[in-house]
């Protein structure tokens, strides 16, 4: 593999495609959220259950490419545990990290291993696959009914 | 690698002619195999345009001076290429636009929601339509009461043609089709169809988008009312775009822009039109993309649209062969290339065609994934999306065998 594609496609990002983790229904969830990328028919539903203001529980179905399906295993193994504003704060991180140039440092120690969809930031046109499970995690947590759509 | 083959076209002499295809993609030789989505363009059109600008820019149809003529003598020179590429009777058939898009809306608005239809008349479009010959017909039944019906696709890609016998009724006005389809390849018997519409008193649309830039088109011989296609699908610069209409279809159309150009006389409060096809002109055209079209059409003359038909007839029986062999990759549309253009789409098992479009950009090919702006088709087949190569004249059996050698990849990265 190319260099870059190895960037794209590493070894984790593809196991969580294959095997996503927390990927089902919540029944009864505290919120929900749909997010719709219509230019690739990526479709994501983020199930939450809160208590006291933390993300007790998080899960997603639906159907996408392998970074957008890796994106949304990999967030809610990330956010679980979190409080909303620390979610929310993640969120801030990982949006910089991939609208950000190559090469730039990554905050590896507050990302985790969402760090290994650095490489997302040499493909402008997968930045969307990768935000769009973040941007309905935010969706459920402001409680939006409307679908999020991403053009 | 593909034997150099009995090629009627010189694709190493067309090859040169394109600039971009000099240029390398993430260090990699650009195989650009998404001319469905929009072609590449030769010097020679390029050189036009820049011609254009630096030696005689100037309005057409208004200027008195020499500047001003050469710059008409130029735009409507190239209105008469096109003419004579399609086959059309005159010159005064053909209308600029600035796209497929633009022609599909100005018949949609200006002969169905102004012209003479009515509440209750029915307009048939298909299932396999591009969005840009399905939405503007939403408009004319949101605002006009038309009732819209369509006709289906059988699994293998072609029109359920023994359909049009149900839905055609005495109160279809307007018969929609595509020529050829952007993600199937299907070619559709037009002619045919047309020939059902006349029957029953309707006109037909067509939408030569993919058709036009790909294979020889006689529209004297289709018979159809209206023909809408874009340049830069076919060599010609972006912003650019052309309906056919026949005369009297054109004369019973309304115009969709109010301006400069389009008027014999403007009074306060009233104004008289200008003749078709200028009528369907107002305010100043895109000068330098006709001259650029009118160039493009020339070097596709020059290579003859049979020998283009049958080149790319050729490359995509190669491509059937070889991408339909892969184990694990499914093609969609006709497998007769008789009734194909080179247009194909896949999908790859336990790939997602927008992974596959990124893989294969590594390796410096260029194809689309996605809807292909096509999402009724896309629901027919119940598919969320797809990818697909197009192919043209600058391509050859080697651009083929190098996708064919992504895909591999594609499947050892998805394995
Ligand atoms: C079949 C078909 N019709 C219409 C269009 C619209 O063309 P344009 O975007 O140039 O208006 C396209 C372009 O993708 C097409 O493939």
């Amino acid at each position: 593999m190319m260099a870059d594609l190895r960037e794209l496609y590493q070894e984790t990002i593809l196991d969580h495609s294959k095997r996503p983790r927390n990927f089902h229904e919540i029944p009864h969830p505290d919120a929900s959220a749909v997010g719709h990328n219509p230019l690739c028919g990526d479709r994501v539903t983020v199930f939450l259950r809160l208590s006291d203001g933390v993300l007790a529980d998080v899960a997603f179905v639906g159907q996408g490419c392998a970074i957008s399906k890796a994106s949304a295993s990999l967030m809610t193994d990330a956010v679980k545990g979190k409080t909303k504003a620390q979610a929310h704060e993640l969120f801030e991180k990982f949006r910089r990290m991939v609208t950000g140039r190559p090469g730039d440092p990554v905050d590896t120690p507050s990302l985790g291993k969402l760090a290994v969809l650095s490489g997302v930031c040499e493909f402008p046109v997968r930045v969307k696959c990768a935000s769009l499970p973040w941007h309905t995690l935010e969706a459920a947590i402001e409680a939006k009914k409307e679908i999020v759509s991403l053009e | 690698m593909a034997k150099p083959a009995k090629m009627l076209l010189n694709v190493p002499a067309i090859k040169a002619d394109f600039p971009i295809l000099q240029r390398k993609v993430r260090d990699r030789r650009l195989v650009y195999l998404d001319s469905a989505a929009t072609s590449q363009k030769p010097k020679q059109v390029i050189e036009a345009t820049t011609d254009f600008y630096s030696r005689y820019n100037a309005n057409v149809h208004r200027a008195i001076y020499e500047l001003g003529e050469e710059a008409t003598r130029e735009y409507e020179g190239a209105r008469e290429k096109i003419a004579a590429f399609i086959g059309a009777r005159s010159p005064n058939e053909i209308v600029f636009t600035k796209s497929t898009t633009e022609s599909l809306n100005l018949v949609a608005y200006g002969y169905g929601l102004k012209g003479k239809l009515q509440k209750g008349d029915e307009i048939v479009g298909t299932v396999m339509e591009h969005h840009s010959n399905h939405v503007p017909w939403h408009f004319v039944k949101d605002h006009k009461g038309a009732v819209l019906k369509y006709v289906d696709v059988n699994d293998d890609g072609t029109l359920k043609i023994e359909q049009y016998d149900e839905l055609l009724t005495k109160r279809t006005k307007i018969v929609t089709v595509t020529l050829c389809s952007n993600v199937l390849g299907t070619i559709n018997p037009v002619k045919e169809i047309a020939k059902r519409a006349h029957e029953v008193g309707a006109v037909c649309v067509v939408d030569a988008a993919q058709a036009a830039p790909h294979m020889p088109i006689d529209v004297q011989d289709l018979n159809a009312d209206f023909l809408a296609f874009s340049g830069h699908k076919m060599l010609g610069p972006t912003g650019i775009g052309i309906l056919h209409g026949k005369p009297e279809a054109l004369e019973a159309t309304e115009p969709l822009l109010g301006g400069g150009e389009m008027i014999r006389e403007v009074h306060l409060g009233r104004a008289s039109w200008n003749d078709v096809p200028y009528r369907f002109e107002g305010g100043t055209p895109n000068i330098a993309g006709a001259i650029g079209l009118g160039a493009a059409v020339d070097y596709l003359t020059n290579l003859g649209m049979e020998a283009v038909r049958t080149h790319e007839m050729e490359i995509t029986q190669y491509a059937l062969d070889k991408i339909g062999r892969i184990k694990g990759v499914t093609t969609y549309g006709p497998k007769d290339v008789k009734k194909k253009a080179g247009v194909l789409a896949f999908t790859i098992d336990n790939a997602h065609p927008h992974d596959v479009a990124s893989i294969l950009d590594v390796e410096g090919i260029c194809v689309r994934s996605g809807h292909h702006c096509a999402q009724p088709l896309m629901e027919r087949y119940d598919l969320p999306a797809t990818a697909r190569a197009s192919f043209y004249v600058y391509n050859d059996l080697e651009d083929v065998d190098v996708l064919v050698a992504g895909i591999k990849k594609v499947q050892e990265v998805f394995a």
